[in-house]
């Protein structure tokens, strides 16, 4: 662990204790077992709003607590540790994100407090296709009176079924593939044209597909400047790989210590299977890959919080050295299980489905990969 | 903390002023040819006159003790001395003439030595005049060095040793040594072994050159046959050298991870070196689109392992638990390093793999030779496997095993 504040220290502890008891893996499995429609419990969101967790990112003035990215990610890994099912990654660190980059006084005021008080769940809508593509954005945005007029649609929208307000990246000039040309709207989910089409995925979270069939909306629904929204919304995603690469790190950390756990009390040929060396090195090296893993993800969350030069860089980095220690410990924690890790009883393939969802949430491994090297001129 | 920044700044002065006037400027840009871990440097001229000079202030061990011929810097201070270096070109030729002596053995003497031991012995390191060497291993105690069984004898006022060391860095130009051996073959097998230092200068002493694949000479086996050490110079108490030998072993890993496994001082970075020997294609890409993705994917790693160690330094400031994190660093440094040098091979193609000749450029044999070299890092100071070990058992707790076969 990065060295914390006081304040930081509290606030994970509380985290800690409050999700193993009020939203553990066990209620996560109940969500899914009831086919809740929104994929999380009511009583766990309004839970996180309590404790003020949707206001970590927002400043005072409009009622949060402006505590900053790393200890966003603190709760984050906490969360992500028992796979709690919440709109937090969507609306507290992605929403509140994209209003704080790029709102006006008037936008803020009037969303970033319900943002907070939980009677607003925002969503980014960027993706059209199977891959995340933000430069690629289709869905048009054409003039109409003093406002605009949307076509097209989005996918894989997180928390896209529950969310009641879409910042929607859509193209007002230029070609798909061009950054310059895309401009961010604020809209309704419930604007007349808006379809919302909930997916049902292995990894059993809210995610939409959202069709915009001509959806009207005011001049005052665009997000920072017209045409000039990728500033924004690279800003905004590079906080959002950030933040979930700390969630991803801590999914992968309990996968880690529920490994670990069974291979000090599996017995196999009179003796717990932790002995032998195959495993003890297979532990060792996944334990480097953690710690490599969780220096870049708090750095990556510092260098955010410190507006450092070099945040695209390290916000790829966290994402790909997150996603790859993820891919692996999900792979190893169903093998060192063997039979049982198989079973859906068990929870180890909770952790395998959600590991592979989320990897492809705002890029990558390769997209990462391949934007580092950019970013490094090569 | 402002009155330590102030602190801190006086010294940046003072170290600049110094620096301007003792350290030649003939030498610029010429630290490549003192630094080089492999064999014997001649030091002569305005390199033998910094050498003093470095060594009359102390800046050679800066953070040891002023009576015992260190610094007598904090951290900070060092930390801002070396940067201070780096700003004009100078360099540190001290740690490299002392073979062993500055980053192992003396930090253990300040630890365990005795008053007199420290007098005798830490000055000389201190001023590079002084080469130690490191005899551990043996033909049959390699990983599993407590089985080590070169003797030595309590022979009234003095102790005899016999037996054979191999790999002996340096042990063919060292003047000392610090020997691990067997003073009691009666009881367990870590609890019979002392630390000895002893001079190389005595006919009881032999050592023979190996060499290795990158056809450098840096080590050698070392016979010892009834060689002499004085009865002053046990280092730690009698049949507890297995703790201090460890002690030893762990500044060990403390320098060869501390440094910066991608950058090895060189100016160019890979990347750019890649691009003029590959090319690029329209898009100003690497042309070479499967080197282009693990060229990323090191510098993603050498990045992660510059990070660990900031994290690691912070945790230490905060005092939060820090010696999980750094069980790491070995296998990590050694990985980055070994991968770099893979690539950069890779990458010169042909031409990477020249030994001689003026059809390499120097960088080009260079880079050969280290890529051979680096091979060494997954072996000593606790192989690849050994620290894996480490790591599984001490850090995880996981058991050992009781399955025979
Ligand atoms: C360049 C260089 C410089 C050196 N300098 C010095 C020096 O100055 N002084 C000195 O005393 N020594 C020195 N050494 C020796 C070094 O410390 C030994 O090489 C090292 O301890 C390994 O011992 P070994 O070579 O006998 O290999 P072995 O111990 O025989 O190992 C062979 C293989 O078996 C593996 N292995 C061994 N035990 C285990 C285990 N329990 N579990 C899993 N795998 C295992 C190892 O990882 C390795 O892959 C140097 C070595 C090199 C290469």
């Amino acid at each position: 662990m990065a060295a914390l504040t006081e304040e930081q220290t509290m606030l994970k502890d509380q985290a800690k204790a409050w999700v193993s008891e009020q939203a553990p893996v066990a209620a996560f499995r109940k969500v899914r077992d009831s086919g809740v429609a929104a994929c999380f419990a009511a009583e766990t969101w309004a839970g996180m709003v309590d404790l003020g967790w949707t206001g970590i990112l927002v400043p005072e003035v409009y009622g949060g607590s402006g505590m900053g990215y790393l200890t966003m990610g603190i709760l984050l890994e906490e969360t992500g540790r028992h796979l709690t099912a919440s709109p937090l990654v969507a609306s507290a660190l992605v929403g509140a994100t994209a209003l704080l980059q790029g709102g006006s006084d008037a936008q803020k005021s009037a969303w970033l407090p319900k943002v907070v008080d939980g009677s607003a769940i925002l969503t980014l809508a960027v993706d059209e296709g199977p891959k995340h593509a933000p430069e690629s954005v289709a869905l048009r945005a054409e003039r109409a009176g003093s406002g605009y007029r949307l076509t097209g649609t989005k996918t894989f929208v997180l928390e896209g079924g529950a969310a009641t307000l879409l910042v929607v990246a859509a193209r007002t000039a230029g070609k798909p593939g061009e950054t310059a040309g895309i401009t961010l709207f604020l809209v309704p989910a419930d604007a007349r044209g808006v379809t919302r089409t909930a997916l049902r995925t292995s990894d059993c979270r809210g995610y939409a597909n959202i069709a915009f069939d001509g959806v009207e909306v005011g001049a005052d629904a665009v997000l920072g400047t017209v045409d000039g929204g990728w500033a924004v919304l690279e800003a905004t995603l590079d906080r959002a790989r950030a933040g979930i690469a700390a969630e991803m790190l801590g999914t992968a950390a309990e996968a880690f210590d529920m490994t670990l756990n069974y291979l000090k009390t599996r017995v196999q040929f009179g003796q717990v299977i932790g002995s032998f060396q195959a495993l003890g090195h297979r532990a060792a090296e996944l334990f480097t890959e953690m710690e490599l893993a969780r220096s870049c993800v708090e750095g990556a969350l510092q260098s955010i919080d410190a507006n450092a030069k070099d945040v695209a860089q390290m916000c790829s980095l966290a994402k790909c050295k997150a996603g790859a220690f993820l891919f692996n410990m999900s792979n190893q924690l169903i093998q060192i299980h063997g039979g049982i890790g198989m079973t859906d009883e068990y929870d180890a393939g909770f952790y395998l489905k959600r590991a592979r969802a989320v990897e492809a949430i705002y890029g990558g491994q390769a997209y990462h990969r391949n934007r580092y090297a950019i970013l490094h001129g090569f | 903390m402002a009155e330590a920044r102030d602190q801190l700044d006086t010294f940046r002065a003072e170290a600049r002023a110094w620096l301007e006037q003792n350290f030649p400027k003939s030498l610029v840009g010429r630290a490549g040819e003192y630094m080089v871990v492999e064999g014997d440097v001649r030091i002569e001229g305005d390199a033998l006159a910094w050498r003093q000079r470095l060594g009359e202030k102390g800046w050679g061990t800066p953070t040891w003790p002023r009576e015992y011929g260190g610094g007598g810097l904090t951290q900070l201070e060092a930390r801002v001395l070396q940067e201070e270096m780096a700003a004009v070109g100078a360099f540190n030729p001290i740690p490299m003439l002392a073979g062993m002596g500055v980053t192992m053995v003396g930090p253990t003497i300040l630890e365990y030595g005795t008053e007199d031991q420290k007098q005798r012995h830490l000055p000389g390191i201190a001023r590079g005049e002084v080469r130690w060497c490191l005899g551990y291993s043996e033909p049959n105690a390699g990983s599993d060095l407590a089985s080590l069984a070169t003797k030595a004898e309590d022979k009234g006022d003095y102790w005899e040793i016999n037996g054979q060391k191999i790999w002996t860095s340096g042990a063919d130009i060292s003047d000392w040594c610090g020997a691990l051996v067997r003073t009691d073959s009666k009881v367990a097998k870590r609890d019979g072994i002392s630390f000895v230092m002893l001079t190389m200068h005595q006919p009881g002493v032999r050592t023979r050159p190996i060499k290795l694949i990158s056809g450098a000479s840096p080590f050698c086996e070392t016979f010892f046959d009834n060689a002499r050490a004085e009865k002053t110079d046990l280092l730690g108490k009698l049949n507890d050298g297995w703790t201090v030998g460890k002690r030893l072993l762990q500044h060990e890993r403390a320098s060869q991870t501390g440094g910066n496994p991608a950058g090895g001082g060189r100016a160019e970075p890979l990347q750019d070196m890649a691009k003029r020997y590959v090319g690029t294609d329209d898009e100003g890409r690497l042309a070479d689109p499967d080197l282009r993705v693990r060229l990323a994917n090191h510098l993603m790693s050498a990045k992660a392992h510059g990070l660990t160690l900031s994290r690691i330094a912070a945790e230490a400031r905060g005092k939060q638990q820090v010696t999980a994190a750094a069980s790491i660093l070995k296998n990590s440094a050694t990985s980055v390093a070994q991968t770099r040098s893979e690539l950069t091979l890779e990458i010169m193609g042909h031409q990477g793999v020249g030994w001689d000749g003026d059809e390499f450029s120097g960088e080009e044999i260079q880079t050969v030779r280290t890529w051979l070299f680096g091979k060494a890092m997954s072996i000593y100071g606790g192989s690849y496997e050994v620290q894996n070990n480490i790591i599984s058992k001490n850090i995880l707790g996981l058991p050992e095993t009781t399955q025979k076969g």
